[in-house]
């Protein structure tokens, strides 16, 4: 602990304030003697974004608050009596829906970029598990703040992922009649779900940011090229290759957070329903517990981890596994991917193969999400699952570049898609046994190219050397 | 220098992209091919007929009672800056509009909802089903859907009210407007696919083809305006918002330009 | 980031481009902000419910008190008989302000020893100017309570402020100034229309 009477080299008011507590030490801390590596590019931005879009949540929920009512009789109404009667309410209620959209997009790509250059290496572990936390809370938010409209969807979507619960043995039932207060989703569901969205939640989000920002500050930030900077230092111990946050990042985000401000408003005055996937239209009507829309699906954000729901059609329960397993997995990246090289950009082609594929099949999973089913899309749900659980198998199997292992991963991981396949095959069902014969190529050319390429072709397994410096 | 412009387009494509193909996506869904209702907002005239049609033909029946009567005239036209005195918008609603009235039986008051006296219960029993309120049909079905909707009765003797519908299969509800559009009847019917049917009037109304289209297209106006109310203002407030954005860029740009200048 | 850059740094751009950038970011933060207060001001809903109200007096009664609402508050219709109006200036010596000289408790066509626009019928809103009860309707002359010089008016439960039938307040009382008397006027001989001037203001 610091001496008594505290020392400070401010004076007047600010000076009476670091006598008390520590502003001056925090801001050198967290932003003018908090150095960052110089290199970093465009996936750089989302991390403030993020912090950005969750003001405006938190400010335009706040307003929203005050006029909102959470009762079954009058929400739905009290919405409209917003977006007609309150004074700019509409403008408040669009921020508050597009800011939702926007909050998962920015983190989509935030995560993506942690991915990219292994910013959960290096004693960054933490920081991606707290972030992952509030990727999890966040999804609740969403999934309560979509109830409060009381319109169609809201009412079905909540019925869906309420009825998840019940899927689980010998508790789901008491679980799910528990969560809704009531046998239907009715004024108590609504009044509980509108309580932890409005305070809990929200508060445990603030809290859950700034862990995620202290963990991030005391190992510091990652970059792309995935050089620990604080290894090379000048005589006063700056790392050669950061620069003090404050100024040079703040001013470097303004024009990005511009940028993005141009397009969320943009969404917001000129397209608020975005063609139905930031408000869907079936939510303009209000909730009707006797007739369920004719096409229901979730919100784009949720819709990859609904494909995987629907894709495991082995028993409701496994489908709730591994919609939730899907998450997880997330969470065990930092032990997955034991390779020492940080950044994709020393690592070998196949892994900038495989990092590219689980992106492309994770919007595919969310595309097949707010499609209705069909026999092809069924199928291609269930292959594209089977890709984004094997991509996790195949990030440990990249974890080091012995060309050997990857021919046993190879075997082993197909052998168990082709038992799989054979267990699913039913020769009676002439339309999905159709599709389970050429649509095996999926998975199955996925594992081609990211372990038997790698395998054949000596240049796609050649990782390069990690310079010293970052580069620009 | 390059590098950072191109920097730059990325991050300005980014969320285009990202958008425009949310936005693609979006479209379609509908499983009857709909015509398309083409209605222009910016047209004071064609929302306020399309006012006096709802309140003749439909208000009887479907409430917009989210909507309020004086908020809705000055939208469509009926205000200070067309020459409208409080007074004569006033009298105009009470005229021509609101047939409504309270507990009393006087008429309610021009800053009203646009409610209606028809309960539920009669309904159920007229129609043997709710009337819904339209006030958010233009955003929960769509313009193109009420206007084929309106233009896609037919005659059906199997149906109570001896009337179908293309669009709306089984509809409850008679043609309310068939003394302008007169009758149809279904052509040819090819199986359930109601899209595909052809109809042909069979007994005319009092107006002729393009004189019903055009107080179809009002109707659909109005209630595409009454389904958010905000949509007349909104995209002015956006162009200005994204000028003053652009401003905003150009200085935090340079100043951004001008601190990196120290990083080599 | 060394120290020889120092030499070449446009400290006078560098502080107008700040300037330049806080201004604007600051004007956009406002224009931000602006709507969420605005949605405070009363919405369309409460802007109706506080719509001019009609009243049909025909009905009243001489000496009789008709309570309507207007904006939520309590407004009084009193149709006065002649002897209270004639009663009225009696009271002015023990008034704290018996000529309606506070402009803010009246419109200019109720500044007048009746404080209305018709002698007989007054129109107030029923809040005692005190701390916001309303007072009670006292006609009767002279009761026990009152004392023997009362003529009719209103005592307040609250405070025990006393206001005589034009709504003025008498001396030594908590309560400052006169009753208001609210905007209305005379659509016809028999309606009162309250919450507007009639442009005759």
């Amino acid at each position: 602990m610091a001496a008594y009477p505290r020392k400070t080299e401010a004076t007047g008011l600010l000076g009476w304030v670091d006598e008390r507590f520590p502003v001056v030490q925090t801001w050198k801390d967290h932003m003018s003697e908090y150095y960052a590596p110089k290199n970093f590019n465009v996936w750089y931005y989302f991390g403030v974004l993020a912090m950005l879009v969750l003001v405006i949540q938190i400010v335009s929920g706040i307003f929203l608050t005050m006029h909102y009512k959470p009762d079954t009789g009058m929400a739905f109404a009290s919405v409209e009596y917003i977006m007609r009667d309150v004074p700019g309410g509409w403008f408040i209620r669009y921020m508050h829906s597009t800011g939702a959209s926007a909050f998962f997009i920015v983190v989509y790509f935030h995560m993506f970029r942690g991915i990219m250059y292994g910013s959960y290496k290096g004693k960054r572990e933490l920081v991606w598990l707290i972030g992952m936390v509030i990727y999890l809370a966040l999804m609740a938010e969403a999934f309560m703040g979509y109830l409060l409209p009381w319109g169609q969807m809201s009412f079905w979507g909540a019925q869906v992922i309420i009825n998840l619960f019940n899927t689980i043995p010998f508790i789901g039932e008491g679980l799910s009649l528990f969560i809704r207060g009531d046998f239907v989703i009715s004024d108590p569901t609504l009044n509980r779900l509108f309580a932890f969205h409005v305070a809990a939640v929200p508060m445990i989000l603030v809290a859950l940011v700034f862990v995620h920002i202290v963990a991030l500050h005391t190992v510091g930030s990652n970059n792309p090229d995935g050089v620990e900077i604080k290894a090379l230092k000048n005589e006063k111990g700056i790392p050669l290759d950061g620069i003090p946050f404050h100024p040079y990042y703040t001013v470097h985000d303004i024009p990005a957070i511009v940028v993005f401000l141009m397009a969320f408003f943009a969404v917001i005055f000129f397209a608020p329903e975005m063609g139905g996937y930031f408000l869907e239209f079936a939510n303009f009507e209000p909730a009707n517990p006797l007739k369920t829309p004719v096409h229901i699906a979730p919100v784009w954000y949720f819709t990859p981890f609904y494909t995987v729901l629907r894709a495991v059609t082995l028993s409701p329960f496994m489908g709730t596994l591994a919609m939730f397993g899907a998450i997880i997995m997330l969470f065990l990246l930092p032990w997955l991917d034991r390779n020492p090289v940080k950044s994709w950009r020393y690592r070998n082609t196949a892994h900038m193969l495989n990092l590219a594929i689980f992106a492309a099949v994770f919007i595919i999973l969310g595309y097949l999400g707010v499609k209705a089913v069909t026999p092809e899309y069924k199928e291609m749900g269930v292959r594209m699952t089977e890709i984004y659980f094997l991509f996790f198998a195949v990030i440990l199997a990249h974890s080091s570049t012995n060309r050997g292992r990857y021919l046993v991963w190879f075997v082993v991981l197909a052998g168990s898609l082709i038992a799989i396949d054979f267990w699913r095959y039913n020769p009676d069902d002439l339309v999905s046994a159709a599709q389970i014969k050429w649509q095996w190529v999926w998975p199955i050319g996925y594992l081609a190219v990211t372990l038997l390429l790698p395998f054949f072709v000596k240049g796609c397994n050649a990782e390069k050397t990690v310079p010293e410096r970052v580069t620009s | 220098m390059s590098n950072s412009i191109r920097k730059w387009i990325f991050v300005l494509l980014v969320p285009i992209a990202v958008i425009g193909v949310i936005g693609s996506v979006g479209s379609g869904g509908h499983g009857v091919a709909l015509q398309s209702a083409n209605v222009n907002l910016s047209d004071k005239d064609s929302l306020q007929r399309g006012a006096k049609y709802y309140a003749n033909y439909c208000m009887g029946c479907h409430s917009l009672k989210f909507s309020r009567y004086n908020r809705m005239a000055e939208d469509i036209g009926l205000n200070a800056d067309n020459g409208f005195t409080d007074d004569q918008v006033t009298a105009f609603l009470k005229e021509n509009l609101i047939f409504t009235r309270d507990e009393d039986g006087k008429q309610v008051k021009t800053g009203s909802l646009m409610t209606n006296a028809y309960s539920p219960k009669a309904a159920a029993e007229a129609f043997g089903t709710s009337v819904p309120d339209l006030s958010l049909v233009g955003r929960s079905r769509g313009a193109d859907w009420i206007y084929s909707y309106l233009k896609g009765f037919y005659l059906d003797d199997s149906r109570p009210m001896g009337v179908n519908n293309t669009v709306f299969k089984d509809v409850g509800m008679p043609h309310v407007l068939a003394d302008l559009q007169g009758y149809q009847t279904l052509a040819h019917q090819e199986g359930d696919d109601h899209g595909a049917a052809k109809l042909v009037l069979s007994k005319p109304g009092k107006l002729s083809a393009g004189e019903y289209d055009r107080v179809v297209r009002d109707l659909t106006g109005f209630l595409a305006y009454v389904s958010e109310p905000a949509q007349l203002s909104r995209k002015m407030y956006g162009i200005l918002t994204l000028l003053f954005l652009m401003v905003l860029f150009g200085f935090a740009y340079a100043l951004s330009k001008e601190y990196w200048k120290d990083i080599h | 980031m060394s120290d020889s850059d120092s030499n070449t740094v446009d400290v006078k751009r560098r502080r107008l481009l700040i300037a330049g950038t806080s201004v604007v970011g600051a004007a956009g933060t406002a224009a931000f902000a602006a709507p969420l207060l605005i949605s405070w001001m009363p919405s369309a809903r409460a802007k109706a419910a506080g719509a001019p109200v009609e009243v049909n007096i025909s009905k009243i009664e001489p000496g009789q008190l008709v309570r309507v609402i207007w904006r939520g508050k309590p407004i009084w219709l009193i149709n006065r008989s002649d002897q209270m109006v004639k009663d009225l200036p009696s009271n002015d010596s023990r008034l704290t302000d018996p000529a309606s000289g506070v402009e803010t408790q009246q419109p200019a066509y109720a500044k007048n020893p009746t404080r209305s626009r018709k002698p007989e019928m007054s129109v107030l809103i029923g809040i005692c100017t005190h701390l916001g009860c309303s007072p009670t309707y006292r006609p009767e002359i002279a009761p026990a309570d009152l004392g023997a010089d009362w003529k009719g008016g209103f005592y307040c439960p609250c405070h025990g402020s006393r206001f005589d039938l034009a709504g003025r307040v008498f001396k030594n009382v908590p309560a400052p100034t006169n009753l208001v008397v609210p905007p209305h006027f005379y659509k016809s001989d028999d309606l009162i229309l309250i919450g507007e001037d009639g442009g005759a203001a």
